[in-house]
């Protein structure tokens, strides 16, 4: 942890320990979505909304089919934390962002950003998602799509 | 105006009780609570076997170590009560849920007087540990048997979003984005509550707080920083609310619960709620306001949930207390928040400084303030109408307390 003034920490992808979802039949789609390269979430072939999270009817006309299927893996940076406490003891400082998909605002999430140092961050900064393995689960991260202006 | 339709008005807060505040009392938990209630009790006039409801946010067995507090079936063992009504959970408006519900149950006729608590022993729980993360199993183990997550969880564990700091630092940032706010706007927060902590006897620190300490102390999450977050404690609060027609027996001045604000109209998640700047208090504030005649102007004092700092700057917005979009101006050399401002704010240092006792404590203080009692922080004028919020993100509970009953 590191004060201002201090040196600047190296910043990392993530915490030094990747905790993992428990996989399950509604949430494996997901967790698995990167194994392709691609990411998904359900979509309702009646009204057409992406559903995140998983559940079991569409939450928009209470009527459709929800299934998988692939979006552009494009989004915005909502908001962003660049968190410093060591919850899980020997990580370096990371982003923690909140990612809205391009596709539709109210599908966000929570994700971490890399490729990007905290100064070149900003709300409403163009992503595109990139996929790290971790055992059976590939987690979906978010890389900048662009340089960031100066 | 009379509002027979306002159940919440037939309920008043009768009597008020606190146990020691501090960090590692070494005392359990049904131990600090057993004081904070019999306490109350005395301060409402009433006996033990007076006791017919009893209520507590958020019962045992919830989160990490000393968050909980005692069951409230263990309280009513460890004072024998003989109850007509009872209630304890975590899910609903907020931490003040429970008082909520107590006031709506009096309201019914299904108890006459409940005694509510909210007991925390996170100091001595986390000891010299430090504090801990959102942690808990959620089932099943990867090979290499580390714990797997479920739930909300799944979602922000892998990334090592991992404590409620992390969610409410997006609100600051998202803040810093649409409103411009600043980190020495927000550093007032914290330093209203230290210069109220110093009158405050009970408060965990009381030392003076400069915005130079501020700015220079470690971040924990940008942009907050370890003054932004608040200080875990011990402490047990306790209340009697009573039916109103109570009122004119107590020995103290019984406070008349005015309106309450229980309302979530987003989505209840912390990464999906629409509006990231407001949550859930902007819901809770608007259903609170549509229930009374008096406006944001008649509020006297304001105890307003800082868990973290820019939660307090959420609620003074979304209680109408200052423009939208305008807390970081508004609080901008702290003249407006002091004890002698326009909105006195967190009048016993809040949660920053005087300790998380996790809502309770606002309530508690608006209380005192309503009475009279503040000895050195209290605030000139005799207030009249006191606005208590607790909560943060998709938690949200709020209401209005006035020393009179609605005219």
């Amino acid at each position: 942890m590191n004060a201002p003034g201090d040196a600047p920490a190296a910043f990392a992808p993530g915490p030094v320990l990747r905790l993992l979802p428990r996989l399950d039949d509604a949430n494996r789609f997901f967790w698995t979505s990167g194994e392709d390269g691609r990411l998904r979430f359900l979509r309702c072939h009646g009204c057409a909304m992406y559903v995140h999270p998983p559940v079991p009817r569409c939450p928009y006309c209470l009527d459709g089919p929800l299934v998988p299927e692939p979006v552009s893996g494009r989004g915005v940076v909502h908001s962003y934390t660049v968190n410093h406490q060591q919850w899980i003891p020997g990580s370096a400082p990371y982003i923690i962002g909140l990612v809205t998909i391009a596709e539709q605002e109210d599908v966000r999430l929570t994700t971490n950003i890399v490729d990007c140092g905290p100064e070149d961050l900003y709300v409403g900064m163009p992503v595109a998602v990139t996929f790290e393995r971790s055992e059976d689960v590939w987690l979906p991260l978010f890389r900048p799509v662009e340089l960031p202006p100066r | 105006m009379s509002r027979p339709d306002l159940l919440e008005r037939r309920a008043v807060v009768s009597g008020i009780g606190q146990s020691d505040v501090g960090r590692r009392l070494g005392r359990s938990d049904l131990d600090l609570t057993v004081d904070a209630c019999l306490q109350a009790i005395a301060d409402a006039g009433l006996q033990r076997d007076d006791i017919d409801g009893l209520a507590t946010f958020p019962g045992a067995g919830v989160g990490t170590g000393g968050f909980a507090g005692p069951s409230s079936p263990e309280v009513q063992d460890a004072l024998r009560l003989k109850l007509n009504w009872h209630d304890g959970g975590l899910e609903g408006p907020g931490q003040l849920r429970a008082v909520f519900a107590a006031c709506l149950a009096v309201a019914a006729g299904l108890a006459r007087h409940v005694l509510v608590y909210r007991t925390v022993t996170e100091s001595t729980a986390q000891g010299e540990g430090g504090r801990q993360g959102i942690g808990g199993g959620g089932g099943g183990a990867s090979s290499r048997g580390v714990p797997r997550f479920s739930g909300f969880l799944q979602w922000t564990i892998p990334y090592g979003a991992v404590s409620a700091v992390n969610w409410i630092a997006w609100i600051a940032q998202r803040r810093m984005h649409e409103f411009g706010l600043t980190r020495e706007q927000l550093a007032q927060i914290a330093l209203n509550g230290r210069r109220n902590a110093a009158r405050n006897p009970k408060a965990i620190y009381r030392d003076p707080l400069t915005l130079q300490d501020y700015l220079d102390v470690r971040m924990i999450s940008t942009p907050l920083c370890l003054y932004d977050c608040d200080a875990p404690c011990d402490g047990s609060t306790a209340v009697v609310v009573s039916h109103a027609d109570y009122a004119p027996d107590t020995p103290r001045p019984a406070l008349h619960v005015n309106a309450i604000g229980t309302a979530i109209r987003g989505r209840p998640s912390w990464d999906q709620f629409d509006d990231m700047t407001t949550f859930a208090a902007r819901d809770a504030a608007a259903s609170m306001w549509a229930r009374t005649e008096l406006r944001p102007s008649d509020v006297d004092v304001a105890e307003l949930y800082d868990g973290f700092s820019i939660l307090t700057m959420v609620w003074l917005e979304e209680m109408g207390l200052c423009p939208k979009g305008e807390s970081g101006p508004f609080v901008e050399g702290g003249a407006r928040i002091a004890l002698d401002g326009a909105v006195p704010l967190n009048t016993s240092g809040g949660q920053l400084s005087a300790g998380r006792l996790h809502g309770f404590g606002m309530l508690h203080e608006a209380c005192l303030q309503l009475r009279g009692d503040g000895g050195e922080r209290q605030v000139p004028g005799s207030p009249e109408v006191a606005a208590v919020a607790a909560g943060g993100g998709p938690i949200a509970g709020c209401m209005l307390l006035t020393r009179g009953p609605a005219s």
